[in-house]
Parts: C-alpha cells; sequence; structure tokens
C-alpha cells in the first residue's frame, strides 16, 4: 500500500519544492543585482557554487551537511557545558538532546524531517537555476521600460517591484519551464535523500546489489513496475509541456514580443 | 604505508588490479584520493564510449524526425521522446530489470546484466536522444541560403548533405552539444546508484566517495574530491571540445564566430 502513497510523495514535493525553488531562486537573482556588493557577491556566489558541481554529489553531500549544521547548533544552544569534542576522529557526536529528529519522537516525525530536508535540498540546488534564469530575465526587461519609471519618479525600489518584476516573467517563462521540467525528472533523487518515495520502492523490488546471482522463481513482473513508473513520468512530462504552453500564450498576450504581437 | 605506495597499490583498483581489500580503517587522505580517482576510470570509459557511439545514432536520428516519410520520422520522435521525457533513473533501473529477464529467458545475454555493458548501452540511447534533439534543432536553422547555393551549383543528396547541410548544422549544433557532453559525464555518476551491481566493489568514483562517507560519517572530504574531478573532467571536456568548435568555425571571421556558452541544465 505504501507504494501507491509514494507517488503522491513525488507529487507533494513538486508541488512544495516548485514555489519554494522559486523564491530562493528571486531573493538569488535579486541578490546578485544588488547594489550592495557584500549581498552581490553573496548571491552571485551562490549562482556559481551550486551551478559548478556535479548534481548527486551536491545531493548526497549537501543533506548530511545541512543534518550536521542543524545538530551542531542544537548542540551549541542545548548543551552548552559538553565538554568532548564534536568531532572524535571521524564520528559526529552530538549531545542526546541535540539529536535531530529525537530518538524518543514518534516515526511520522523522522519521516517528515526527512521529507523538509528533502524539499530544502531541491529548493536550494533549484533555487540557483532559477535564480540565474531570473537573473537574466530581470535583464532582459526593455531597458526604455524602466527609464520611463525613473522619469516619471519612482525610487529604484518602486521601479523595481512595479516594473521589473511584472514583466520578467514572460522572460522568464521558457527557462522557468525547462527547469520545470527537470525538476519532474529529478524527483527521483529523491531516494538518496531517504524519502520513500516511488524510486525507494523500486530499488527495493530491483533487490540487493547482488541481485546479479540470483534466479527468480517467479516471473518477473518488476518490469511492468518499472514499466509503469516510466509511463507515469512521461505523462507527466507531457502534461506539463501543453500547460506550459497555454501559460506562456496567456503572457505574452499585450506583450511586446514576437509571441505577444501576433 | 607512503602515499606513493598506496598509488601503486589502489591506482587501479576499480578494474580489479593490485591490493584487493579497501582500506577498513584509518584512512588518509591520499587513500581518498587515489580510490577516488580510480573510479574516475569507470566514469571516463561510460562517458565517453556513449558519447562517441551516441553521436552516430543522434545524427540518424535527428535526420529521421526531420524526414518526411513518417515511417521514418515517427520512431525517431518516440525515441527522443521517451529518452528525454523520463528519468534516466528509471531508465536504469528498467533497463536493468528487461536485462536481467533477458539473461533467464535467452542464453549468451547474460553480460548485459553487469555494469559495464548494460549501463553503457543505457547511456548510449539516453545521449543519443539528447543529443538528437540538439542536432534536429541544429538542422533546421541551418541558412536557406546555403541550401540554395548548393542546388544552384548542382549538389543533391548525399553529397549536399555530406558538403553543405552536415557541416554547418555540426557548426550551429556544437556549443549545446558540449553541453551534453558535460552532462553525459555527470550522468555517469548515476550508474551505480541505479540497478546494476558493483562487482567486486570495482565501482566508479561515487562508488568510493560513497564508501569513504558511510565509513567515516564524513562526507567534507569525499564529496568534495568528486567535485575536485568532475571539475577536472569538465575542463578537458571544454577543451576538447573548444578545439573541434574552433575547427569547425575556422573559415568564418573572428566576430561571426559560435562561441561556445557553458548552460548546465544538471538533471536528466
Amino acid at each position: 500500500m505504501n507504494m501507491y502513497w509514494a507517488f503522491g510523495t513525488v507529487l507533494l514535493l513538486l508541488a512544495v519544492t516548485a514555489p519554494a525553488a522559486l523564491l530562493f531562486g528571486f531573493g538569488g537573482a535579486s541578490a546578485a543585482r544588488s547594489n550592495v556588493a557584500p549581498l552581490r557577491w553573496l548571491g552571485k556566489g551562490y549562482i556559481a557554487i551550486v551551478r559548478g558541481v556535479p548534481d548527486i554529489a551536491f545531493f548526497l553531500f549537501f543533506v548530511i551537511a545541512l543534518d550536521q549544521g542543524f545538530e551542531w547548533l542544537r548542540h551549541q544552544w542545548l548543551c552548552p557545558d559538553w565538554d568532548q569534542p564534536i568531532r572524535q576522529g571521524n564520528d559526529f557526536v552530538v549531545c542526546q538532546a541535540a539529536k535531530l529528529p529525537l530518538n524518543s519522537a514518534p516515526q511520522w516525525v523522522h519521516e517528515v524531517y526527512g521529507f523538509a530536508t528533502a524539499v530544502l535540498t531541491f529548493a536550494v540546488v533549484f533555487g540557483a537555476f532559477a535564480a540565474n534564469v531570473l537573473y537574466g530575465a530581470m535583464r532582459a526587461v526593455p531597458k526604455g521600460q524602466t527609464e520611463t519609471a525613473a522619469a516619471y519618479g519612482m525610487s529604484p525600489r518602486q521601479t523595481f517591484w512595479r516594473i521589473t518584476v511584472p514583466q520578467m516573467w514572460v522572460y522568464a517563462l521558457p527557462g522557468l519551464s525547462n527547469l520545470w521540467m527537470v525538476l519532474i525528472k529529478a524527483t527521483p533523487l529523491l531516494f538518496l535523500l531517504g524519502v520513500e518515495d516511488i524510486v525507494y520502492w523500486a530499488r527495493e523490488l530491483a533487490g540487493t546489489k547482488t541481485a546479479r546471482f540470483t534466479d527468480y522463481p517467479h516471473g518477473d513482473w518488476r518490469i511492468w513496475y518499472f514499466l509503469a513508473l516510466l509511463i507515469f513520468y512521461l505523462c507527466f512530462t507531457k502534461l506539463s509541456e501543453v500547460v506550459l504552453e497555454r501559460l506562456m500564450k496567456r503572457l505574452t498576450r499585450g506583450q511586446a514580443t514576437l509571441g505577444g504581437t501576433t | 604505508m607512503s602515499c606513493w605506495d598506496t598509488v601503486q597499490a589502489y591506482a587501479l583498483r576499480s578494474l580489479g588490479v593490485g591490493e584487493r581489500l579497501l582500506p577498513r580503517d584509518d584512512f588518509t587522505l591520499c587513500q581518498q584520493f587515489t580510490l577516488i580517482g580510480s573510479g574516475m576510470i569507470w566514469n571516463i570509459y561510460f562517458g565517453l564510449l556513449a558519447l562517441v557511439a551516441g553521436f552516430f545514432l543522434a545524427n540518424a536520428l535527428a535526420l529521421g524526425k526531420a524526414a518526411r516519410n513518417p515511417l521514418l520520422r515517427k520512431p525517431a520522435e518516440w525515441f527522443i521522446f521517451i529518452f528525454r521525457g523520463s528519468p534516466l533513473f528509471i531508465q536504469f533501473f528498467l533497463a536493468y530489470a528487461i536485462f536481467t529477464a533477458l539473461k533467464q529467458n535467452v542464453p549468451g545475454a547474460s553480460w548485459l546484466t553487469s555494469a559495464w555493458a548494460g549501463a553503457l548501452v543505457v547511456l548510449f540511447l539516453n545521449t543519443a536522444a539528447y543529443s538528437a534533439e540538439i542536432f534536429y534543432g541544429a538542422l533546421r536553422s541551418v541558412p536557406r541560403g546555403e541550401v540554395e547555393a548548393a542546388d544552384a551549383y548542382g549538389m543533391t543528396g548525399w553529397r549536399r548533405f555530406r558538403r553543405i547541410i552536415w557541416p554547418t548544422m555540426m557548426r550551429l549544433g556544437w556549443p549545446a552539444y558540449t553541453n551534453e557532453a558535460i552532462f553525459l559525464f555527470h550522468a555517469t555518476t548515476l550508474v551505480f546508484f541505479s540497478g546494476f551491481p558493483a562487482f567486486q566493489q570495482k565501482g566508479d568514483a561515487l562508488y568510493y566517495a560513497s564508501y569513504f562517507a558511510d565509513k567515516t560519517f564524513n562526507p567534507f572530504i569525499p564529496y568534495p574530491i568528486v567535485a575536485f574531478y568532475f571539475i577536472l573532467l569538465t575542463l578537458v571536456v571544454i577543451g576538447v571540445f573548444g578545439l573541434i568548435n574552433r575547427h569547425l568555425n575556422k573559415h568564418l571571421p573572428q566576430d561571426a564566430r559560435r562561441k561556445l556558452r557553458l548552460r548546465p541544465q544538471m538533471i536528466r
């Protein structure tokens, strides 16, 4: 039965991650074009670092780092009189009270915590990509528009919120929809983060790493499961394509672009 | 054990040559660098072979997709849609399941279930689909004037394609194809995380990295090492593809040349 809920997990992840990543991206892009130099470096650095590192290495690395980071913070907060070093050789030791989630917590807390770290990781990684897209989109808004706004006496902040932001979406949409497709296809990486999603079950079914030597007595129905997964993703991709196409048509209405003039 | 001894013992460990036992405790930085570097051999092997073989299939598929005959066009379209529309992960799992089933029913197909062949087949088909889409786009943006000029010279069919259309198609598609190549190399890290088993601990870079991370509970050393190796590999790919790009564009004036623009698209 859990196997069927896994599809829900994937959809939920997409529904939560996409806005979160957009938020990260928006923040990153705004920071990258800020006038304050440290903030600009922060934004540009964020975009550069996440994009430069191979995907999975980042996924594997980031979750553990995040986990340990949280635990370390809680450790500092909750156990100030802890005298042993936190890194004992290669082990990472914090006091019992700082463990996250608590050892005594019920099962669902563990699951929710795992899901939350997964969402955060996805949001940070895809946020960097979205930041890059939005950064380009903000610069693609015609210069005349912002200059007109300045001529009307709008402050830079007002210009940003009233002129740039509403108009950038058209330029951002092709990039963002590409990103969305990638995000759909990235959801199988969830299982790396320990969330019981469809691929987790797929892997369970695929057996252990020594499956090479086993011969199954029964017919091999796993093929059909994977095939169903494949078709699920294909349908999802196709559906997204259609919806995004419509959205693009809707957004370009009344805009001075090639799509909008027709 | 000095670092040089470690290199001698483990440099080819991923191919099964040298010291058999992986280090179990007292991990040194040198061991991690050597073993992960040894795993990179597999990444390069998968990436390189899939890229070279996929290039030819991609050309055929791009032509197929551009063909007027639906008997050629439809299969190419479907092939590209299926491999581009689904996660590579699922493709690996499905392929592994199919190959194990094949192994039981068809004698002599057992080599397909081992990573060196099975994963290579999947990567090959996958990169062929992605590259085919790139080449198809390039093919469609070949300037009409060039084709008309070829017609005016009396070139037709194969000769026109080989001398005029194909070189221009390569030239137009090459920057995007460079990105594809980089991502193919990144995608090779998926091999040992999908169903394909690492036989006798002969895994790729990420396999050893996760081994170290599991044993030491410290991800801050092995994964940055992987990242380091991949950045090196990416630089090499960019260099080689840049040279080819220069060759393809050498007849053009300096400012009309297409620059390589890296636009990573991450996961497939």
